[in-house]
């Protein structure tokens, strides 16, 4: 401990001198800064209240072994693991989490029983040790859309492919509040390519692994593996309320406005070749690849290309007599921006997901939640980094009178997002229900008592 | 239920019956009846063949009519009797017993609690509406139908629905609300309208309902049953009925090829040989691709590793295998960190310590890769293409690929299979291609036999 307390010494004297304090600090990830942010800024507290779903309380109607039978993994420096970690209070996480500075922390579900003490358990047989509860979480990551964007490929993402993320958020955000009546939801950047979103409704939580597996069905459109080439596929005379929504309200506009010149979709044969091949109908499909194979040389920019030949693409496939022709345009939108997830985190209490406020070790990025109301300002470029964090908090005065060190860095922002827009909308819901449910049972007790 | 070597009382006259409306029981109490020991057999094994009759037609990927044609002939063929009573009687002593049998280990209860919901559900299809609304009460489901102005207020949505469903765009009338917790079936291939947690189940559609609740008394019963079986009635009936309900789920299930059979062993160095000469298309095809990308996700982990596990590969060389190809892509660091526990875990070295089976063809049929995915069916999953493409590099073209090629398009893909296996091999193969693992030991016979035909030829 005292080596931890020389290194948060240095860094105070530091702050002397702002200007070189906030150069001093390196890019970069390391074992020593992240010290530093778990010693300084992960925000313990808020974090803490989230996962006792108000079961840390007074009220008799709280269980008070919830938060305790929650599982978590922590993924040390050296790459080992450490499963069935779990946490009676704050305290004792926090300071857990200060001397072991995992390089990644996981939440897991709530057990039957202390998963720290599962193998006591086990001795009495029957499989008492079994997941409970879990929140309802889906994982997306831009490497999945590798074929359809031109920009980066695999684990990079620039401001032209992230938007894929952006839509994703709206798809899934509106449908889970809209059609699945969820209302407690949080949306996490995953640090370097993705995100991540928990559903914290205790209904959610509740859901067994079959309930799981039909929403995350639900909300599939793309399948098919590496070897169908049509991925997509639009059966039935008209589309479901919710796909129609989504295509309307979201795809269409996305598509024909953003992506289409963002990504070029148009713009090389070995492009437009790839959409053609969606198209069912050989002759339409020969129609427009001579014709655009034809004006390769014409005059008309890249730009006017794209959008011309996706008009061209559209009217021919609309005065076509096949009704199936005219669900191939929107079976290519779908294709090009419909969010694609990793279904097995869904379908599956027992999936671990990266917590929240976590750092990125590959990019040294903060895992902060994310505004689905807002998610178009989204950029994960500007997302803080584990040494600007510590630039910030080193050229800070520390004579400014702050309850918590992450308020004078550039983490305020997303630690009052999860505490106000998230957490206390939450935690009220918590509360009424603890209460209601125990006083439902104390009129049922009552009821066979005067019986 | 007493089981007595002669004479018995009907259920159905004695009113106990567990729980039935019309035709169909519920399976709710076990009867007060007195069963002889053949019939005990006999009906269960009648019952059976039923049920392997409908997990046969959801391999093949059969659509709800296909499958609603094919339990009714089936259960016409095994379970009829001319007396309705008796028929009832079979019913559910068959039922009962076979809850025994299938009770005693996950695998299996899953496996029969699959197949009897998937039963009992088009069972409630062919009964009447009186019939079915007798069950639903029976089920003690507390949904009353949508009033007339909750109706009209989504009737729109609904019709859409409908019609994305192939129905006509005229609603029907009576409709459900139900939390979308209580028909998974239906929220998961969007048959039915959502609003707010709700979903609005059409009368045709009920049956959804009264499966989950079913499905959830089976459930809890087998492990129930399974409990009490255990703990006293295996001891109690080890000379009389043990044996039988023994003998009914191996004699049936056949063999689950987790343990190699007559000590096979396949080296490491031997793999892409025997990938040519006799894996299956499906794992063939995943040994290219992780020979190419040296990756595979965690669907085709498991699908190829559990078969190679049956093949006979040894733990030791296992993590070799995947090791080596792995640590090309993810460095063996990350490998022996991520993925090893996982291949320990596969052969019951980690976690719950479970042996685990390999997959059966009806399991990788059923299964629906995604991005990036390699395992499934090439017969049900690949593109058409794609499938001629891979078979052609197997050598098969002309007029066999044709026929194979129809199979697939009549969805009959192990049919597909089977006849690749014949044109590959040159030899018929009768029992039909069921598991991948079958598949290869197969191969292997008839690769031997012709080896030894040749040595002989060569000596005399």
């Amino acid at each position: 401990m005292a080596r931890e307390d020389d290194k948060v010494e240095a860094m105070e004297i530091d702050g002397e001198h702002q200007q070189a304090a906030t150069t001093a600090v390196l890019d970069g990830f390391n074992a020593d800064y992240l010290r530093i942010y778990y010693g300084k800024l992960f925000p313990y507290g808020d974090f803490f209240k989230w996962l006792s779903y108000g079961n840390d309380g007074k009220h008799p109607g709280c269980d008070q072994s919830y938060v305790g039978r929650r599982e978590f993994s922590f993924t040390l420096e050296n790459d080992i693991y450490l499963r069935f970690q779990s946490f009676d209070s704050v305290a004792e996480m926090e300071s857990s989490i200060k001397e072991k500075c995992p390089f990644k922390i996981d939440i897991g579900p709530v057990y039957s029983v202390d998963p720290a003490k599962r193998h006591a358990y086990a001795q009495s047989g029957n499989n008492v040790f079994v997941p409970v509860e879990r929140e309802l979480i889906f994982d997306i990551d831009i490497s999945d859309y590798d074929d359809v964007r031109y920009c980066c490929s695999g684990a990079d993402v620039c401001m032209d492919c992230w938007p894929l993320m952006t839509i994703a958020i709206k798809i899934l955000d509106a449908s889970l509040r809209d059609d699945f009546g969820f209302n407690h939801i949080l949306w996490v950047y995953s640090g370097r390519r993705g995100v991540h979103c928990w559903v914290c409704d205790s209904r959610a939580r509740r859901l067994n692994n079959e309930q799981r597996a039909a929403i995350a069905d639900y909300f599939r459109v793309y399948k098919g593996g590496e070897n169908t080439m049509k991925k997509v596929s639009l059966t039935g005379a008209v589309l479901h309320p919710f796909l129609a929504r989504s295509y309307t309200d979201v795809l269409k506009g996305f598509f024909e406005d953003k992506l289409l010149i963002s990504q070029q979709l148009f713009a090389s044969e070995e492009r437009y070749q790839k959409i053609i091949d969606l198209i069912p109908d050989e002759n339409v499909a020969s129609e427009l690849h001579d014709k655009w194979q034809g004006n390769r040389r014409s005059s008309i920019s890249k730009e006017d290309a794209n959008a011309t030949r996706w008009e061209q693409l559209k009217s021919t496939l609309q005065s076509g007599k096949h009704k199936v022709l005219r669900r191939c345009i929107e079976e290519i939108v779908f294709s090009y921006t419909y969010p694609r997830l990793d279904m097995e985190v869904s379908k599956h209490m027992n999936h671990l997901l990266k917590a929240p406020f976590c750092i990125h070790p590959k990019t040294g990025r903060v895992c902060v939640p994310i505004d689905p109301d807002n998610c178009d300002d989204f950029d994960p470029m500007t997302v803080p980094t584990l040494s600007q964090l510590l630039g910030e908090l080193n050229a800070a005065d520390l004579h400014t009178d702050s309850e918590n060190d992450w308020e004078r860095t550039s983490l305020d922002k997303s630690v009052r997002y999860f505490r106000t827009s998230f957490l206390q909308p939450l935690l009220k819901a918590c509360k009424e229900e603890i209460e209601s449910s125990y006083n439902a049972k104390l009129q049922q007790s009552k009821n066979s008592l005067t019986w | 239920m007493e089981i007595v070597r002669s004479h018995r009382q009907l259920a159905a006259a004695g009113g106990g019956g567990g729980g039935w409306a019309g035709g169909l029981p519920t399976y709710r109490v076990a009867p007060q009846l007195e069963v002889r020991l053949e019939e005990f057999e006999l009906f269960a094994i009648d019952r059976l063949r039923v049920l392997k009759g409908i997990a046969d037609g959801l391999s093949r990927g059969k659509r709800p009519e296909e499958m609603e044609k094919l339990v009714k002939e089936l259960w016409k063929a095994h379970m009829r009797h001319q007396d309705p009573a008796e028929t009832l009687n079979k019913d559910i002593i068959s039922h009962f017993v076979l809850r025994l049998v299938y009770c005693r280990t996950e695998e299996l209860r899953k496996w029969f609690l699959s197949m009897e919901t998937t039963l009992f559900r088009y069972r409630f299809r062919l009964e009447s509406p009186e019939s079915q609304r007798m069950l639903m009460s029976e089920f003690q489901l507390p949904y009353k139908a949508l009033p007339h102005s909750e109706f009209e207020a989504v009737k729109e949505k609904l019709s859409q629905v409908s019609r994305t469903i192939g129905q006509s765009a005229t609603v029907e009338s009576v409709f459900f609300k139900v939390p979308f917790e209580e028909v998974p079936d239906l929220v998961a291939s969007r048959r039915v309208f959502l609003s707010k947690g709700y979903a609005y189940v059409a009368m045709s559609q009920v049956v959804s309902l009264v499966v989950t609740q079913f499905r959830c008394n089976i459930s809890k019963a087998l492990v129930l049953t399974n409990r009490k079986w255990t703990a006293t009635m295996k001891e109690q009936e080890k000379d009389r009925l043990t044996p039988i309900v023994e003998a009914l789920s191996n004699a049936y299930f056949g063999p689950d090829y987790s343990q190699p059979k007559d000590a096979v062993e396949i080296s490491l160095k031997d793999i892409d040989q025997l990938a040519k000469t006799s894996f299956p298309l499906c794992m063939r095809h995943m040994l290219e691709k992780l020979r190419e990308n040296h990756h595979l996700k965690h669907g085709g982990r498991m699908q190829f590793g559990l078969f190679l596990k049956g093949a006979g590969l040894k733990l030791e060389d296992a993590l070799a295998f995947w090791r080596a190809e792995f640590s090309q892509k993810v460095g063996s660091e990350r490998f022996d960190k991520e993925y090893a526990y996982s291949i320990r875990h596969n052969y019951g070295k980690e976690g719950k310590r479970t042996d685990y089976t390999p997959y059966s063809c009806q399991k990788i049929i059923s299964a629906t890769p995604g991005v990036g995915d390699h395992h499934g069916c090439p017969y049900r999953h690949f593109g058409e293409e794609n499938l001629r493409a891979a078979l052609n590099k197997m050598g098969i073209s002309g007029h066999p690929l044709d026929d194979i090629m129809d199979k697939v398009k009549n969805r009959h893909y192990q049919l597909a299979c089977t006849m690749t296996f014949e044109a590959a091999h040159g030899v018929s193969c009768d029992t039909g291609i069921n598991h991948p693992n079958q598949y290869f030991s197969e191969s292997q016979k008839v690769l031997k036999a012709k080896n030894q035909a040749v040595q002989s030829q060569a000596t005399t």
